[in-house]
C-alpha cells in the first residue's frame, strides 16, 4: 500500500492554503472561474476512480452529473425542498443512476460499454427536452435558492467540497477497494480466482463515482442558480471531464483536479482568441496524451517509472 | 401514399447510413481502431464540397471532387498524426492503447469541429446536389438526388466488395484483419496495408460525406451526432462485420424514418437508442458480430 509521504504532500498543502486565502486578494471574476473549476475537478476525480482504477470506459460522466444536478434542481424548484435536502436528493438520484449504469458494465467492456454510457447521456438529454414542463427543457431550470450570492463564500464552499472529495476518493483508491478494482480491471479472471467479488466492487465503484459526480452537479446548480443541458448534461461537457482526467494523469485521482483546473483556467486565458480557444485546448490535450501518456503529474520525478 | 413515401425516404437515408458507417467498421475490422473523429471526416468532405462548389462557385462536380480529396487528406492525417504515434509510442502500455486511441481521436474530432467552424461557418449549409429536379415514383415526388445517392452508394459498396473479395489487395486486408502477425511473417509490410486501408477509408468517408451534405445538410455541429450514429450502427450490426453494418443501417434508417413520419420528427433518434441498449444486453457482440 502506498503511503502519502510528507515531502510529496507539502507542495500540495502550500497550494491549497494559497487557494484558501485567495479571496482576500482576488476579485470576483477570478474566484468565479476557480469555483467552476473546482466543481469540474470533482467531476474529473470521480471519473478517474471508474476509468483509472476500475478500467471502465465511461463516456457518459454527464449522465451521473446531470442526474444529480436535475434531481437537486427539481427537488428545490418543484418540491420546495431546502437546499441541503435537495442536494441529498440529487445525490441519491445520481447513485441510483450509477448503479443502473453498473449493470451493463458487468456484461460489457471497452468500446461497447463506452457506447452504452454515451447512449445514457443522449437519452437523459432527450428526456429533459421531452418533459420540458417539469425540467425546463432546452432553456434550463432555474432554482429559487442558491448557496450564496457572494463570490467569496461560493468559492470557499467549492474549495472545501473539492478538498474533501479529493481526500475521500484518494483514500478509497488507495484502500483495498481501489486495489481490487485495479486487479479486476487488469485481469478479471485472476482477480476472481483469488476470491474477490469483482461484481460487488464494480457496483461500489460506480456508486461512489456517481455519489461525488451527483453531489458536485447538485452544488454546481445551486452555484449557477440554474440547471441546463448545456451546462451539466451535454456530451461536450463529458468530453471535457475525460480530457481533464487524462490530461492531469490517470490513476492518480488528484490528477483529475489538476487537469480540470488547468483546462478551465487555460480556456479563460485563451478567451481573447475567441472561437479558436477550444481548438488550442484540444490540441494541447492531444499533444500531452501522445507525448506524455501519464499526464501532467507524470512530469513529477517521484512518479516516473511507477 | 405515406407508406410509399416512408419506403423511399427510408431507403435513401438507410443507404447513406450504410455508406457512412462502412468506413468506420472497415478501419476497425482491419486495424482495430475505433475512430471517434469519424463524423469529422464526413463533415470535412461536405464542408469543402460546399465551399468549393457553392461559396467559390465552381459548381457541384468540382465541389464533390474537392470534398473527396479533403476527406482523403483528413483520413491520412488522422492516421499519420494521431493514430500512428499512439500505436508506436513505447510510453503507452499496449493494454491501454485502445483507450488512448479513443480519447485522442475524440480530441481530434473536437479540433476538426472547431477548425471548420472557424475557417468556414458554424451555421448549417447544404451541399449542392449533383443533379437537381424531382421525379415521380408511383405518384410520390422524389428528388432525383435521392435516387442518385442510393445508386452511387450501392455502386461504391459493390466496388468495395469486389476490392476485398476479388483482388490481391483485398486478400491482404482480410489477412491483416484475421492475423496481422502471420502477414508480417510472410514478408508483407503491415504499415503499407494500414496506409492502404486508411486511404480506402478516406474515399468512403469522402463520398458518404458529400452525399450526406447534399441530402441532410451539414455543419460543424453535426460532427458528434454523425460519429454517434455511425458508432451505433456499427455496434448494432457487430463491430467489424460489413454485412452486419449494412443490416443495422437499414434497421436504424427505417426506424428513424417511421418515427419521424408517424410520431414526431423530434423523437427520431430515441427508438434506435433503446433498440441498441436492448440488443447489447441480449447479444453484446451485435447482430452479426463475432467475438
Amino acid at each position: 500500500m502506498r503511503t502519502i509521504s510528507l515531502r510529496r504532500a507539502l507542495p500540495l498543502i502550500i497550494v491549497l492554503v494559497f487557494l484558501a486565502v485567495l479571496p482576500l486578494g482576488a476579485n470576483g471574476y477570478i474566484l468565479g472561474v476557480l469555483t467552476t473549476a473546482f466543481y469540474f475537478a470533482v467531476f474529473a476525480m470521480s471519473w478517474d476512480l471508474l476509468f483509472g482504477y476500475a478500467g471502465e470506459v465511461n463516456f457518459g460522466p454527464t449522465f451521473l452529473i446531470g442526474l444529480g444536478a436535475y434531481g437537486a434542481g427539481m427537488a428545490n424548484a418543484l418540491l420546495h425542498a431546502p437546499v441541503p435536502l435537495a442536494i441529498l436528493i440529487g445525490a441519491i438520484v445520481a447513485v441510483a443512476g450509477g448503479v443502473a449504469l453498473a449493470i451493463p458494465a458487468l456484461r460489457l467492456s471497452g468500446p461497447y460499454l463506452g457506447l452504452i454510457t454515451l447512449v445514457a447521456v443522449l437519452l437523459l438529454q432527450q428526456a429533459i427536452v421531452i418533459f420540458a414542463g417539469v425540467t425546463g427543457g432546452e432553456i434550463g431550470l432555474s432554482v429559487p435558492d442558491v448557496l450564496s450570492i457572494d463570490s467569496g463564500p461560493n468559492y470557499e464552499y467549492a474549495l472545501a467540497f473539492m478538498i474533501i472529495s479529493g481526500l475521500v476518493l484518494s483514500i478509497i483508491a488507495r484502500s483495498s477497494l481501489g486495489m481490487i478494482l485495479q486487479a479486476a480491471g487488469q485481469d478479471k479472471i485472476a482477480a476472481a480466482a483469488l476470491g474477490f467479488n469483482a461484481t460487488r466492487h464494480k457496483i461500489m465503484a460506480f456508486a461512489i463515482s456517481a455519489l461525488f459526480s451527483g453531489l458536485a452537479g447538485a452544488l454546481l446548480v445551486f452555484y449557477l442558480g440554474t440547471a441546463s443541458v448545456s451546462a451539466v448534461v451535454d456530451v461536450s461537457i463529458g468530453v471535457r471531464v475525460i480530457i481533464a482526467a487524462v490530461l492531469g494523469g490517470r490513476r492518480t485521482i488528484i490528477g483529475g483536479a489538476i487537469g480540470a483546473i488547468f483546462l478551465i483556467v487555460a480556456g479563460e486565458l485563451l478567451r481573447p482568441i475567441g472561437q479558436l480557444s477550444t481548438f488550442v485546448v484540444a490540441l494541447i490535450a492531444l499533444i500531452v496524451i501522445v507525448i506524455l501518456p501519464d499526464g501532467l503529474l507524470g512530469l513529477l520525478p517521484s512518479r516516473r517509472g511507477a | 401514399m405515406l407508406a410509399l413515401q416512408i419506403l423511399i425516404d427510408g431507403f435513401a437515408i438507410s443507404t447513406l447510413y450504410a455508406l457512412g458507417a462502412l468506413g468506420f467498421t472497415l478501419i476497425f475490422g482491419v486495424s482495430g481502431v475505433l475512430n471517434l473523429a469519424h463524423g469529422g471526416l464526413l463533415v470535412v468532405a461536405a464542408m469543402i464540397a460546399w465551399y468549393v462548389g457553392t461559396s467559390l462557385g465552381y459548381g457541384a462536380d468540382w465541389g464533390a471532387l474537392a470534398g473527396l480529396g479533403a476527406a482523403i487528406g483528413a483520413a491520412l492525417l488522422t492516421y499519420g498524426g494521431v493514430v500512428r504515434p499512439i500505436e508506436r509510442s513505447r510510453a503507452i502500455p499496449p493494454r491501454e492503447r485502445e483507450l488512448f486511441v479513443l480519447t485522442a481521436t475524440l480530441l481530434w474530432g473536437v479540433m476538426i469541429q472547431e477548425a471548420l467552424a472557424y475557417a468556414f461557418t458554424d451555421s448549417p449549409v447544404t451541399v449542392q446536389p449533383l443533379i437537381g429536379g424531382t421525379i415521380g415514383i408511383l405518384g410520390v415526388r422524389t428528388p432525383i438526388n435521392e435516387l442518385l445517392i442510393a445508386i452511387i452508394a450501392w455502386a461504391v459498396m459493390g466496388c468495395l466488395w469486389l476490392l476485398v473479395n476479388r483482388t490481391k489487395i483485398g486478400k491482404r486486408l482480410l489477412a491483416a484483419s484475421i492475423n496481422p502477425r502471420a502477414l508480417t511473417l510472410l514478408g508483407f509490410e503491415l504499415g503499407t496495408i494500414y496506409l492502404t486501408v486508411w486511404l480506402i477509408y478516406g474515399v468512403l468517408a469522402g463520398i458518404a460525406g458529400v452525399l450526406l451534405g447534399s441530402f441532410l445538410g451539414t455543419g460543424s455541429d453535426y460532427i458528434p451526432d454523425l460519429t454517434g450514429s455511425a458508432f451505433t450502427i456499427v455496434v448494432l450490426g457487430g463491430l467489424g462485420s460489413v454485412s452486419g453494418t449494412l443490416m443495422a443501417a437499414y434497421v436504424v434508417g427505417y426506424i428513424e424514418t417511421l418515427t419521424a413520419y408517424l410520431i414526431s420528427p423530434s423523437l427520431r433518434d430515441v427508438p434506435a437508442l433503446f433498440l441498441l441498449i436492448i440488443v447489447l444486453y441480449v447479444r453484446p457482440q451485435g447482430l452479426l458480430g463475432r467475438r
